[in-house]
Formats: structure tokens, C-alpha cells, sequence
């Protein structure tokens, strides 16, 4: 199959890349790119295990073909904090034990970063209707939630003392 | 407050760094040097003769590498079992073969016909899709009764027929319980399904076979709950490969929930293709392949009856139960609807005789084995089901009834053959009461009638057998494996310490907890502790991580290891100090000679072990390492009380979890935070179980619920909050940590608390409703309210 040229940027990064027309943005991503945190939960957009940010929004990479991608500004895991370092949605879920066998970790990081974006001051409810794109098996989710809460009201208080 | 022992309690977990930030090295993260890929066929007809599968077209596709078939695993070993039940009659159980890849006939939707090794997965997945098969169509065999019925298809034409085993526990009371419940005063029956279920780790399983022709050694690397029962399994049946030419490695593997225990056809094909092509050869399953390869759990059809005195005493229990195997037998699938199913259905009550008949039934699905909780739920949910009935024909508050049967004495012998050695039932109760604000329930639900809906409340108790053992017993049942646990502890010189350990970290925290007993016992920073685990090329032959027994079997390994590390110490800072062993103590990570301030650190006295220049070479050997294997002389047995609230809308039969609350007695605990976590996960499954999940197959065994579309997972928006408590703690007697396991009590305690709830909130209503089957979706409770 003929490869098409991409080029995105991704983790601030620019990359060019060839790729199948059939290749996902997980694929692209974890194969050609080495960035195994996004991972493969399903095959139907039900997970969220791959979910990343692309212009500004959360993509479940699963879903979105590597050509789609094209042009486009793309966040994983990896680039969410200094190499070597915890942010506060990361440091919530360590403090919190938001997770447990960490497989579906990166790409709920990864949502709770942007819902926090989309909703800085979120109530539980809203929480839990705006993680509900990501599953996870372990921790029946109690701890998630906690630790996305925990990240928002620090996440204020910071800004409001900076104010 | 609970007396938690950890050496510094809630410690955050060391693992988490490396999962928040991305850099797990999850087994699809691993990629080997000119590694190909396999994409398996697999069959789409439940039930069917294999006559003719023409590869030739697709051998010749782009960047394939070889195409396998069934012929080419003849003389090759098959998928074993690890468990041989023995019938009523004395005969043991039907065992039928199990290729790697099928020959003569498919079984399942699912089983696996051909193998397609490419360049890459794509390359493999489009040579799949060009494989020709010519399949003569059988009748399928997929509800358990009519596959014992006369003249039903045969899922295997060398057996006798689709029974596996019809047990009876314990064959000498049948005829007592018989009599016993000829003669109650009250007799309560209630039939009831244990619905299927599909596990669903979020981590889909991998295999890489990789093969060194330099060596003539193989290495799998697999997602595994437990490397060493794979490298047993698959290198003496399966591959014959010796052990010191097998290594098997598991390395971060996301979620096991029991069906990562077993050996699968994927892992033995893997490593067998990778030496005949002398490649590595990876396999990555997809979700939808998931669904029809990873052994699904559950799968009871039940008749459960309880003999009472007017006075409400339980007298007798009897309960028949048909429990399905699948295809093939799964590693530990004889074992879970027997010896993990029988001998819990004492529960917390002091019922004297007790009969358990079990029938396990060959059909065409998937294969049934170990899913968290693994026959304790199907026992704990029948019971706690019945006594709720029960109490509401005589006329009982149901929780004194419980209480009113409750265990008091310890050790207690029950009469399906355990003895439960602690336990306190009135006081886990008690708590339940006041954390779930039992009290306010009335006010609660008031508030619910208000907005037009039904509120119930469901409460029960549970008791579960952790930590299975032990192996001269385990062998007596048909156990083909011992079940201790193993630990080597390396020291190092400059006094940093190695804990390579037999059980397994899928998500359980023993990077971080298991550190915490060891520092605590010498009385060092954990930070100087790291496990490793997950390697048979670095870990003693160990069992693995199921059954929650990591802490109570694999803790108590790593315990009886650090303590011969200790007492070598010891002698070594006798010589030191120029005083006797006998004389010495270990304090705070210090060597000291008993009533007085002449000590030697800890580092010290391990620099001495390596540089022996000052030291008792004539009595001691230099270093310091030491391994110990520990077989558990009992089970534990964690037990607990739960309760849920549920709102029932009448319009729609939508089932809500209000509150739901936890009270578990595990023995000591190490990190509460941790427990607590597996508490919540195993509730999460629970209600999962209980409201959402249901592995459904139609009439010609095809699988309904083969994708997240059609199988519903339990989502964040599903769930509540829980209350979860662990404060009430009878240590286990004959562990040296005290410790029990709680790892799969949330899943076994919580789906009677919601069928309670939910039958409760429609009684309470006035509706005639005594039981709905799980999942209680709107439709099944809607139908059972408008019925």
C-alpha cells in the first residue's frame, strides 16, 4: 500500500512521518514514534485507553486515522509534565491511588487534563459524566474521581493565589 | 482505629511514577529485534468439522512468513488442566484433548483454526482474511441441561457424552440433609443464575515467543498473573522444553482478575513458532478476540434450599448446581465450581449439614474457569440470596436472622470440611450498621418516595477462603500443582536488599507494600527494599498471584526468608561485637549486644558478609541471601457484612446505587490504602456483575456480547461513592503476618447486597417480586414489576 507524508507536532515536537492510509493514531504514535503511554484497551472507541489531545480536545487515538492528524498539535502522556517530574493531576492520582495496574492510567490523565480544562471547577457528577470514555477494571473508580477533584481544587487555589 | 502494621501504613506507591507518566513496560510495549506477528483464525461457527483449510493463496500474500495449522502441532502437546475432580460414582472427570490449534473440529466460537506469521500484523491480518475453510456445520450444545440431555450433540465424539463431573460435598450428609429437610418446620427454595461474565483486564493479553538458536533456549514473554505455572504448564505438557531452557517473563501486566492465570494455546503457539522460524514471534490480542479467547467466569445455574426451625435456626442446606466448562477445560476450571464453591456455602452461619451437588457440562463457548472471586461469589450470592427469602416468607428481620446463625466460636469446623480460625460476624455487622447510617435508612427513603421512587435496602454477610492450601491437601483434591509461595532475599553489601518474590503485581501495589513488612522487620528505610517479580529467570519457582494470597502466602514467604537473613546478621554481628548470637537484637536497623550500647549497624554486618576480612568463615558462609518456600498449613478466611441502597424508577425498571458500604474483616493490614483500593475495585466488578455485565450467547453460539457495545462495563458514571471500612480485625492465626486477603471480597460481598436491595425496594412497594436473575437491567426489573 503507498505510504502518504504526515507531518504533526506532538509533544511540541515537530515530526514528518509516512504512513499506511489505514494506520491509526495509535499506531503511528506507539510504533513510529515510541510513545508506548497511550495504550490499546479495545477496538470500538469504548475504552479510552488511547486517548490523547489533538487541537485542544480529547481523541480517543483508537478512532482517528494518522492522516487526520495531519497538521494537527498532539499531546500524549509522555508530554503532560517535565520528563522526570509529576504534575498536579499526577500528583493527585499517586497522593489519591487513583490507579492501579496503571493500564488505563495514561489515557485517563490525559482526559481529566482536559476536562479540567473544559470545566476547571467541576462538581462529582460532572467528574464522573465527563471521565465516562474511559473505562477502568480496577479501582471501581472511587479513587479517580477523588484524585480529579483533589487536582481541581489545587489546581484553583493556585490560581487564585496567583491572582 | 484499625491497628494497621505497615512500617510507615498508607506509603504512596513506588510503581505509580512509572504508569503516570507512560514508561510502564506493559508487554505490548516490548518489541524484539526482527520480530514477526501472528494473527490467529479462528473459527466463526460454534460447532463444526474441520474438513479442508487451503492456506496456499494466502502463503503467497506479502510478507507472509508461514501459515500454521492444526497438522502441524500433531505429537504436540495439548493445553493441560490443573485440577482432576473425582464424581460421586468414583470415576474421575471427563478430560478431553486440547490442540494449540484445533484438528478435526471446532469447538467454540473462537477456537483456533490457523496461524498466520507476517512481516506485520497487517500483512498477518490480510492473509487471515484469504484462508479458505471448508466447515461441516454441527448443531451447537450451549444451555448446560439440554447438553445433558439424551441424544444431545457430543462437544467431544471421544467422551461419553457433555458431563464432565457430577460431584457431591460431602457424599456421607446427602441422605441426613435429605431427611433434614423433610423434616423443617420451614423449607425455602430459591432457583437463581449466576450470570456469565467476561473479566475484562483493560490490558488485552500478549505473547511474544522469542527463541535463541545459539543457546537452544526459549523465552515468552506473556501477560501473566503467574510466569513460573506457565513455564511449568506449557514447557512439560504443552512444548516439552525443559524448565533451564524456559524462561518466562511477565513484566507490567494491566489487571489480571483471574483470567491471566491460565496457560492459553496463544502462549505455547508463540513460543513454538518462534523456534521454528527462528524469530521472535508477538501476538497481540484485540478486544474483540478478548471476548472470545480469555476464559469468561460465572456460569452457574442453581437450586438452592434452606431448612429452618420456626425459631428461625438454619438446619440444613442443599443446593444443586450445573456449572459450565466451555469448550475445553481452562487450568483451574474443575477446581472453581467444586473445592471454591463447596466449601464456603457454610458462609457465617452454623448450619450442621450441608449438601452441595455439582454438575459441570461441556458446551460449545468459551471456557469457564477462575474469574475474581472464583466460586466463593456463586456460593456467598445463593446463600445470602436464600436467607433474604427466607426471611421474608417466616417473617424475620433479615438481619437477625443472620445474626441469629452467626459463627461464634473460633477455631469452627464446618461441615463442608474447613475450619475457620478467627472471625467476628456480630462485629463487622455492627460497623456495617453505623458506617452505611442504618439508622436513616427510613428518612432516606421517604426522601425517594417524594420524587416517585423506590428505595430498598439489601444487606448480607460473606466469608471467603483465601490463600489456598495446603499443597499435601490441594494434591488430596486433585490439585496437579503445590500451592506455597517462595522469596529470596538478597542483601547487598553496601545493605541494600533484593526481594525477588514467586507472587505477581498486576495492579495489587507489591512494590510498595511488601517493602513495608521487610523495613519494619530490620528496621530500615523501605526505600532501600526493591521486589522483583514477573522473571523465572530471577524469582525461586514460585505460584503466582491469585485467590488473594500475594500477602498471606507470598508475604509470609518473603517473612520466613528475612528472618533466616536475620539470624545469619545475627552471628555475624556476634563476631563483630565480640559477644554470642544469643545475645544480640535488631533494632532500628542496628546490631546490639542486649543491655548494653555496644552495637554495629546494619550496614556494617552486610559489608562483613561480602568482605569477610574480620569474620566467622570457619561457621558461616560469606553473603548474605537466603530463600524460603512457605506452604500455609490453612486457608484465611476474610469475612465481612455489606449493604446497598438502591432507587428503583417504577417507570422505567432503572436501577440506581444510592449507597453502598463495606465492612470487611481482613486480618492485619500492611497498606490500608491499598486495601481500601481493592475493596473499591472489587465492588466496582460486583455492581458490574450485579446491574450491567452478561456474557450472552444465542441458540447456534454466537457470542452477543462480544465488544464493549454490547457488553456493558461498569462506567464512572455508574458508581457511587463507597463507604468501605476495615477496622474490624481478627489476625489470622497461622500466618505470621496476621494478614487474610482482600482482594476479591469486594466482588463476592456486593452483587447479593444489590439483588437484595432491589428485591426489597419492590417488595416494599407491594409488588410479589422474590428473586430477578443478573444483570438487573430496566428491562428484567421492569418485566419482573409488571409480570
Amino acid at each position: 500500500m503507498s505510504k502518504m507524508q504526515i507531518k504533526l507536532t506532538v509533544n511540541g515536537r515537530e515530526r514528518e512521518l509516512l504512513a499506511e492510509p489505514r494506520e491509526l493514531l495509535i499506531h503511528l504514535l506507539r510504533e513510529e514514534l515510541n510513545l508506548t503511554g497511550p495504550h490499546i484497551g479495545c477496538d470500538t472507541s469504548h475504552c479510552g485507553a488511547c486517548t490523547v489531545e489533538m487541537d485542544g480536545k480529547s481523541v480517543k487515538s483508537c478512532t482517528v486515522f494518522a492522516a487526520q492528524a495531519n497538521g494537527a498539535e498532539v499531546t500524549t502522556i509522555e508530554g503532560l509534565a517535565e520528563p522526570g517530574s509529576l504534575n498536579v493531576l499526577q500528583s493527585a492520582f499517586r497522593e489519591h491511588h487513583g490507579l492501579q495496574c496503571g493500564f488505563c492510567t495514561p489515557g485517563m490523565i490525559t482526559r481529566a487534563h482536559r476536562l479540567l480544562q473544559e470545566n476547571p471547577d467541576p462538581s462529582e457528577e460532572e467528574v464522573r459524566f465527563g471521565m465516562a470514555g474511559n473505562l477502568c477494571r480496577c479501582t471501581g473508580y472511587q479513587n479517580i474521581v477523588k484524585s480529579i477533584l483533589a487536582a481541581a481544587t489545587e489546581l484553583n487555589a493556585a490560581k487564585e493565589a496567583a491572582e | 482505629m484499625p491497628n494497621d502494621i505497615g512500617h510507615s501504613a498508607s506509603s504512596k506507591r513506588r510503581e505509580d511514577v512509572r504508569f503516570l507518566t507512560g514508561v510502564g513496560n506493559y508487554t505490548d510495549d516490548i518489541d524484539l529485534h526482527r520480530q514477526s506477528h501472528v494473527v490467529f483464525l479462528r473459527s466463526q461457527v460454534a460447532h463444526g468439522r474441520l474438513k479442508a483449510v487451503e492456506t496456499t493463496a494466502a502463503a503467497a500474500m506479502p510478507g507472509v512468513l508461514r501459515i500454521f495449522t492444526g497438522a502441524d502441532f500433531e505429537g504436540v502437546g495439548g493445553i493441560p488442566t490443573g485440577w482432576q475432580i473425582t464424581s460421586r460414582d468414583g470415576e474421575v472427570m471427563q478430560e478431553p484433548g486440547h490442540p494449540v490449534l484445533a484438528q478435526g473440529k471446532v469447538r467454540f466460537v473462537g477456537d483456533m483454526i490457523a496461524a498466520v506469521v507476517a512481516e506485520t500484523e497487517d500483512q498477518a491480518r490480510d492473509a487471515a482474511e484469504a484462508i479458505e475453510l471448508d466447515i461441516e456445520e454441527l448443531p451447537a450444545v450451549i444451555d448446560m441441561k439440554a447438553a445433558l440431555a439424551e441424544g444431545s450433540p457430543k462437544v467431544h465424539d471421544d467422551l461419553t457424552g457433555n458431563l464432565c463431573y457430577d460431584w457431591g460435598f460431602v457424599e456421607d450428609n446427602r441422605d441426613a440433609v435429605d431427611a433434614a429437610i423433610k423434616a423443617a418446620d420451614h423449607v425455602t427454595t430459591l432457583e437463581l443464575v449466576n450470570n456469565r461474565l467476561v473479566a475484562n483486564p483493560m490490558e488485552p493479553r500478549v505473547a511474544i515467543g522469542d527463541f535463541a538458536p545459539g543457546t537452544g533456549d526459549s523465552t515468552l514473554y506473556t501477560t501473566s498473573q503467574n510466569p513460573h505455572l506457565i513455564r511449568l504448564l506449557m514447557g512439560a505438557f504443552v512444548l516439552g522444553i525443559p524448565e533451564h531452557k524456559l524462561r518466562v517473563v511477565a513484566p507490567d501486566v494491566g489487571g489480571g482478575f483471574g483470567t491471566k492465570i491460565f496457560h492459553y494455546a496463544e502462549e505455547a503457539f508463540c513460543t513454538f513458532a518462534a523456534k521454528a522460524l527462528k524469530r521472535p514471534v508477538k501476538w497481540t490480542s484485540t478486544r474483540s478476540e478478548a471476548f472470545i479467547s480469555d476464559a469468561h467466569g460465572r456460569d452457574h445455574v442453581t437450586k438452592i434450599e434452606l431448612a429452618l426451625s420456626k425459631e428461625g435456626d438454619f438446619l440444613a442446606v442443599r443446593t444443586d448446581t450445573h456449572a459450565n466448562m466451555g469448550a475445553y477445560l481452562s487450568t483451574f476450571a474443575p477446581a472453581v465450581p467444586t473445592w471454591l464453591h463447596g466449601i464456603l456455602m457454610a458462609g457465617n452461619y452454623k448450619t450442621p449439614l450441608i449438601y452441595v451437588n455439582v454438575k459441570a457440562v461441556f458446551t460449545n463457548t468459551v471456557p469457564v474457569d477462575a474469574y475474581r472471586g472464583a466460586g466463593r461469589p456463586e456460593a456467598t450470592f445463593q446463600l445470602e440470596r436464600v436467607i433474604d427469602k427466607a426471611a421474608r416468607e417466616m417473617g424475620f428481620d433479615p438481619i437477625e436472622l443472620r445474626r441469629r446463625n452467626f459463627i461464634h466460636d473460633f477455631p469452627y469446623a464446618t461441615p463442608v470440611a474447613v475450619e475457620y480460625d478467627t472471625g467476628d460476624y456480630d462485629a463487622t455487622l455492627d460497623k456495617l450498621l453505623e458506617i452505611s447510617d442504618h439508622a436513616g435508612f427510613e428518612a432516606r427513603r421517604d426522601a425517594s418516595a417524594k420524587k416517585g421512587l423506590l428505595r430498598g435496602l439489601g444487606i448480607n454477610c460473606y466469608i471467603e477462603a483465601c490463600g489456598i492450601a495446603p499443597s499435601n491437601l490441594v494434591g488430596q483434591l486433585g490439585a496437579r500443582a503445590g500451592l506455597y509461595e517462595s522469596a529470596t532475599v538478597r542483601v547487598n553489601a553496601t545493605g541494600g536488599l533484593v526481594v525477588m518474590t514467586g507472587s505477581h503485581s498486576h495492579g495489587q501495589g507489591h512494590e510498595t507494600a511488601f517493602p513495608q513488612v521487610i523495613a519494619k522487620m530490620i528496621g530500615i528505610d523501605e526505600n532501600m527494599i526493591e521486589i522483583v517479580h514477573g522473571d523465572t529467570a530471577n524469582a525461586p519457582m514460585g505460584m503466582g498471584t491469585y485467590g488473594s494470597r500475594s500477602l498471606a502466602v507470598g508475604g509470609s514467604a518473603m517473612v520466613r526468608a528475612t528472618e533466616k537473613i536475620i539470624a545469619k546478621a545475627k552471628k555475624i554481628a556476634a563476631h563483630l561485637l565480640e559477644a554470642s548470637d544469643a545475645d544480640i537484637e535488631l533494632k532500628d536497623g542496628q546490631f546490639s549486644i542486649v543491655g548494653t550500647d555496644k552495637s554495629v549497624a546494619w550496614g556494617e554486618v552486610t559489608l562483613a558478609a561480602y568482605v569477610p576480612h574480620n569474620y566467622p568463615l570457619d561457621d558461616i558462609e560469606p553473603g548474605l541471601e537466603e530463600t524460603a518456600f512457605y506452604d500455609p498449613t490453612n486457608f484465611t478466611y476474610p469475612a465481612g457484612a455489606y449493604s446497598c441502597e438502591v432507587e428503583v424508577d417504577p417507570d422505567t425498571g432503572r436501577v440506581t446505587i444510592e449507597r453502598f458500604a463495606a465492612a470487611d474483616d481482613f486480618g492485619n493490614v500492611i497498606n490500608p490504602m491499598i486495601v481500601e483500593g481493592q475493596v473499591h475495585g472489587g465492588i466496582g466488578q460486583g455492581i458490574g456483575q450485579a446491574l450491567l455485565e452478561g456474557a450472552v450467547y444465542d441458540d447456534n453460539g454466537q457470542l452477543l456480547t462480544g465488544s464493549y457495545m454490547d457488553y456493558a462495563m461498569p462506567r464512572a458514571d455508574d458508581l457511587p461513592f463507597f463507604q468501605v471500612d476495615h477496622s474490624c480485625q481478627t489476625p489470622c492465626t497461622h500466618n505470621p503476618l496476621g494478614v487474610k486477603g482482600c482482594g476479591e471480597a469486594g466482588a463476592i460481598g456486593s452483587p447479593p447486597a444489590v439483588v437484595n436491595a432491589v428485591v426489597d425496594a419492590l417488595q416494599r412497594a407491594g409488588l410479589d417480586v422474590t428473586h430477578i436473575d443478573m444483570p438487573l437491567s430496566p428491562a428484567r426489573v421492569w418485566s419482573a414489576m409488571n409480570s
